[in-house]
């Protein structure tokens, strides 16, 4: 049997905030190990499209759904589907980097901590590797103790993505990941990003259409709830087949 | 976005004006050749330094908008079409010269036979080049199919002119030089028409951002 390449399958989905529909009927695959972005106005229903990859909606008590989001095959809202551990497995980083009141070190290690890891040995090689991995370490090894709030911002939403790691997500969603960043802290996330896909699926959500450009496979762009228009971002950018996706991305929205 | 919208729309009004300064150098150009006006050739030679400057100001303005608008979409693929089509009249207008060259060499020397293919060849190469900027600013339609589909027509003309002056050379050897000159400006016409199909072409890729270069047309 051929491996399923898409890691998630999304079929006829809505999501509803009471009667409003945030997320209306979309169909959509993402590929492993590549790197999907979705665009769109604001109030489109992409960042309410993203949280729904691991349930983080839920947390809107008055959101609910209707359709199949599957994850490796398992369809993730069936009431037996354990949301702790899809949350492990699907990680999220979000627009302003929020790392914990405490030291970058156990910013890193708190994740593992609750997992019952508490050997300080495998700890520490954890949050290194978590750290390297995020593109960190060499600013951080000498101050791992100190607050991981100290950081410069940029260094703080990398602390936010080495969090992430300690967890060996399979997906990583990103909900703005770069709009409180500089344009050198942006080319950072976006290298590391680069360099995550080879291990890791990424979805971002992005008001960034160059960024999207820049670093994304595959683009997807929303309207109104409503998937437009999916895609090779190399087609979406250069030659999009819906009149709406053009108007959003030549800036002749409206 | 309005100001780059202006912008475009400035953008193909120099196009255009390229255009034109292309197409009266080509016409002018045969005029000087077939009424053996030696002083109309020499006014094509000078002036196409406004050409080449006009080219190059495109091409800054291509590159300064790329930078400073990044255009995605139809508006980058309007960008990169008029940087390739500014290469392509640029080149229209030095063949140009090409034949005011000839037709200076050729008015110093008694007139072989009256010319008639070579000012059909200037007509239909001077119509493919209207039309084409007429499809690069009002859209596609069929235009740039045509001009594709006319460009066999100046090929057969070249090879008839070929063939006829071939003949001649044959006949008379005395004519050679002279002949040979003849079939240079039948060979600048043709290369124009290329120029104005490769225009055509880079039209179509504009309307429906698909590459139809170096492909069968049905």
């Amino acid at each position: 049997m051929v491996e399923n390449k898409n890691i998630f399958e999304i079929r006829d989905f809505n999501i509803y905030y009471v009667d409003f529909k945030a997320v209306s009927n979309i169909t959509l695959d993402i590929e492993a190990y590549r790197i999907t972005a979705i665009i769109g106005p604001s109030g489109c229903g992409k960042s309410t499209l993203l949280r729904s990859l691991n349930r983080m909606n839920d947390l809107i008590t008055t959101s609910r759904v209707e359709g199949k989001v599957f994850f490796k095959g398992i369809d993730i809202y069936h009431r037996d589907t354990d949301v702790i551990e899809l949350r492990k497995r699907v990680g999220m980083v979000f627009q302003k980097p929020n790392p914990f009141p405490s030291s970058v070190y156990e910013n890193v290690a708190y994740g593992p901590r609750i997992r019952g890891i508490n050997k300080k040995s495998l700890l520490d090689e954890i949050v290194e590797n978590a750290l390297i991995r995020a593109d960190l370490w060499k600013e951080v090894k000498d101050k791992v103790h100190e607050s991981g709030m100290s950081l410069s911002g940029g260094q703080m939403q990398r602390l936010c993505i080495a969090r992430s790691l300690a967890q060996e997500p399979e997906v990583l969603l990103f909900d703005e990941p770069t709009s409180a960043l500089d344009p050198i802290s942006t080319a950072n996330i976006e290298n590391l990003l680069q360099e995550l896909q080879k291990t890791i699926t990424i979805v971002i959500v992005t008001h960034n259409m160059q960024q999207a450009a820049r670093i994304s496979n595959y683009t997807a762009f929303m309207y109104l709830g409503e998937l437009i228009e999916f895609g090779d971002t190399d087609t979406i950018f250069v030659n999009p087949h819906h009149k709406l996706t053009e108007e959003y991305i030549t800036g002749r929205f409206g | 976005m309005a100001i780059f919208d202006d912008e475009l729309i400035a953008l193909r009004e120099r196009i255009l004006k390229l255009g034109c300064m292309v197409e009266n150098a080509i016409r002018d150009s045969v005029r000087s050749l077939v009424e053996r006006d030696s002083e109309l050739a020499g006014e094509v030679i000078k002036r196409d330094h406004l050409i080449n400057a006009l080219e190059v100001g495109i091409d800054e303005e291509c590159v300064r908008l790329i930078a400073l608008r990044q255009p995605m979409a139809r508006d980058l693929r309007l960008i990169t079409t008029a940087m390739k089509i500014t290469t392509d009249l640029e080149r229209m207008g030095d063949l140009a010269v090409n034949i005011a060259e000839r037709a200076i060499e050729l008015n110093e020397e008694p007139q072989l036979k009256p010319f008639v293919n070579i000012p059909k060849m200037a007509e239909i190469s001077q119509k493919m080049v209207r039309d084409a900027l007429d499809a690069f600013v009002k859209g596609c339609s069929v235009l740039p199919y045509e001009v594709i589909k006319r460009d066999d027509e100046v090929d057969d003309l070249t090879v008839k002119n070929f063939e006829e002056l071939l003949a001649l050379m044959i006949q008379n050897p005395g004519i050679i030089p002279l002949a040979v000159k003849r079939t240079y400006v039948a060979k600048y016409l043709e290369r124009i028409a290329d120029h104005a199909t490769n225009i055509a072409e880079m039209i179509i890729y504009m309307c429906k951002g698909k590459m139809i270069r170096h492909m069968e047309i049905p």
